[in-house]
């Protein structure tokens, strides 16, 4: 069922880019799974507002030419042009970027997050705010299943990074430190 | 509003895998474990990570490997018109539009091979009635950085396996999938991608870098092996080598020299990267214990000494990721350039101003050490960023010498004289 849904929308999107439509219309697909506002309401989906546009860009391309593989994606990435990728990346990073939690997380999972991130210097790349530079992806408040499915992904080298950065990073990080990981980053204020 | 509608999901999911997490690592660990998702107080960072050793300042803390941008620059948009080469040299656009170009390698009928490293592809640049163009000759491989080429045959090495493609120049257009012949390789990600070639000896050299910016490692890591040509045979043949991207033999004493990367993080000085020279094969060349022939690494270096390794021969500049390298054979350039070395640097990203970035002229004194080393190619670099980084040099059969740039998935044509097309 979901996956029906998943490929009508791709096909949407298909008979989309044939039209000269702008951006915005362009991108209702997108929205469909990764929320209007930037936020993700779906799960293990991540949220596109803020994403740094040089960090996108690898994504799209990356689905476009199959080298990181989720169906959905590598089918709506296909027809797409060079700059058809810039320029669904750059209008992604004009899309307002998650909101913090209103409310404190629960302390102790957010003091062993706090450490493990410091411990693993996840701020050198990323940012001390966690909004990403370039390359590199915001993470701050980025949805937690799908922080922690992709960290999980990294570990176990399902996910194929453009570059060996993060499976490097993931290899003493251990499988249960993720959750925790996850949480922190994702109710980061 | 849209918090609320999502927060207990994630609330259920996040106790879910807590419970799941706390359930699997009790059963795993009976004794002295910690809790479940505790973070122990002094972990070292993993073996692999770029960060090892990196200072607790400002500073450092700003430096991080580059990452090129994944899309080729169209031909209008490579920075030709920035690029300078000595007075009576000229510098041309050779092939554009091939995403993340890296390691070249020659063809007995002037086809030019592109190795890759982070798409999954190597090219063909195919010269056919007087028109040159691009076509993707193998693609699904896993970080095919090295490509070699010998009798009618390509040789193709992914990060953990070194495949071939026989008569590959009769078979351009519908080149069968690649054959392997040896995977007896280390999966590691830090420094495993690989440049390949064939030795005046007609084996295949393959290099094993270190597994990380700084680190202890098993028998299978920091080396260059030697096999024949169908992967039998295989033997170490150089150790103590941290990661090399780029080798050849010199053509008088077909003794091979090789780049190596110098570590992270020491300082924003040294090490400088390394010209080794090859005279014995079971050489040890230091790393990581002593780096640039002089440095006792202060973390792992306590107890050796500089004396027990073979030096360089040259001095690369601090950081600057010198990668491919080949001696000039050809005649085309002023005698000067005759058998020395022309390096690709690809340019440093662990220095607040970078260096490299850059084709340089290595001269040899006449006992194979370096005399002098020159700026060649510039221009990749500028204020202090890049708009290009070279990764391999390659001569083609009329002396001239092609060029790769990962960073706009292009290679450039160094010629000498008048200027003419590319003609072989």
């Amino acid at each position: 069922m979901h996956k029906t849904i998943i490929a009508a929308l791709a096909l949407a999107a298909l008979s989309f880019s044939a039209d000269a439509e702008t951006i915005q219309e362009r991108a209702v697909a997108c929205f469909a799974c990764h929320g209007e506002h930037g936020t993700s309401e779906t799960e293990n989906t991540p949220s596109l507002g803020g994403q740094q546009a040089p960090y996108a860009l690898i994504q799209l391309f990356m689905f476009r030419e199959k080298l990181r593989v989720f169906e959905p994606m590598n089918e709506m990435a296909k027809p797409m042009t060079d700059d058809d990728l810039r320029t669904f990346s750059d209008f992604i990073a004009t899309l307002p970027k998650p909101t913090p939690p209103t409310e404190a997380g629960d302390p102790a999972r957010m003091a062993r997050g706090q450490a493990l991130a410091q411990q693993n210097r996840c701020n050198s790349c990323h940012n001390t705010d966690f909004s990403g530079k370039d390359n590199v992806p915001r993470i701050a408040n980025q949805r937690e299943d799908y922080l922690a499915k992709t960290l999980a992904e990294y570990k176990d080298n399902s996910r194929h990074g453009y570059d060996a950065t993060m499976a490097d990073v993931m290899q003493t990080v251990a499988k249960e430190q993720i959750g925790d990981l996850a949480y922190y980053v994702a109710h980061f204020r | 509003m849209k918090k609320h509608s999502f927060a207990p999901r994630s609330l259920l999911l996040a106790g879910a895998m807590l419970g799941a997490f706390t359930l699997s690592a009790a059963a795993q660990q009976p004794a002295a474990a910690p809790a479940a998702g505790a973070a122990p107080a002094a972990q070292p960072l993993p073996p692999g990570s770029p960060l090892i050793g990196r200072p607790d300042n400002e500073a450092a803390a700003k430096l991080a490997p580059v990452a090129p941008p994944p899309l080729p620059s169209a031909p209008d948009k490579l920075p030709l018109a920035k690029l300078k080469v000595p007075a009576g040299f000229n510098v041309e656009v050779y092939a554009a539009g091939m995403a993340n170009a890296r390691s070249l390698a020659l063809g007995d009928k002037g086809t030019v091979f592109v190795g890759s490293r982070l798409v999954d592809k190597v090219y063909a640049i195919v010269n056919k009635d007087g028109k040159r163009s691009v076509k993707v000759i193998a693609s699904g491989l896993y970080r095919p950085n090295g490509v070699a080429f010998k009798d009618g045959t390509l040789y193709i090495a992914e990060l953990s396996k070194v495949s071939k493609i026989d008569k590959i120049e009769d078979n351009l257009d519908n080149p069968p999938k690649p054959t392997v012949i040896y995977d007896k390789l280390p999966k590691d990600e830090a420094h495993g991608w690989k440049f390949i070639a064939i030795g005046p000896d007609n084996k295949l050299y393959v290099p094993v870098g270190q597994p990380g910016n700084n680190v202890l490692h098993d028998a299978d890591h920091g080396q260059i092996r030697r096999m024949n040509l169908d992967g039998s045979g295989a033997e170490v043949y150089a150790l103590g080598v941290r990661n090399s991207v780029g080798f050849d033999w010199n053509p008088e004493t077909k003794q091979m020299y090789f780049t190596d990367n110098g570590r992270d993080w020491l300082s924003e000085t040294v090490p400088e990267d390394e010209l080794n020279r090859v005279t014995k094969a079971g050489e040890d060349f230091g790393a990581p214990f002593c780096y640039q022939g002089n440095i006792i690494d202060q973390e792992l270096g306590w107890g050796k000494n500089c004396k027990d390794y073979t030096a360089p021969v040259g001095l690369m500049g601090p950081h600057t990721a010198s990668l491919g390298m080949r001696f000039y054979t050809g005649s085309q350039f002023p005698k000067g350039y005759k058998n020395a070395i022309f390096v690709a640097r690809h340019g440093s990203w662990n220095k607040s101003q970078k260096q490299g970035g850059d084709v340089v002229v290595v001269k040899l004194n006449k006992d194979g050490t370096a005399k002098s080393m020159e700026p060649f190619l510039t221009g990749f670099l500028e204020d202090n960023k890049y708009v290009g980084r070279p990764v391999d040099v390659m001569l083609l059969k009329d002396g001239s010498l092609l060029v790769s740039d990962d960073w706009n998935g292009a290679v450039y044509r160094v010629s000498y004289g008048k200027p003419k097309v590319a003609n072989q």
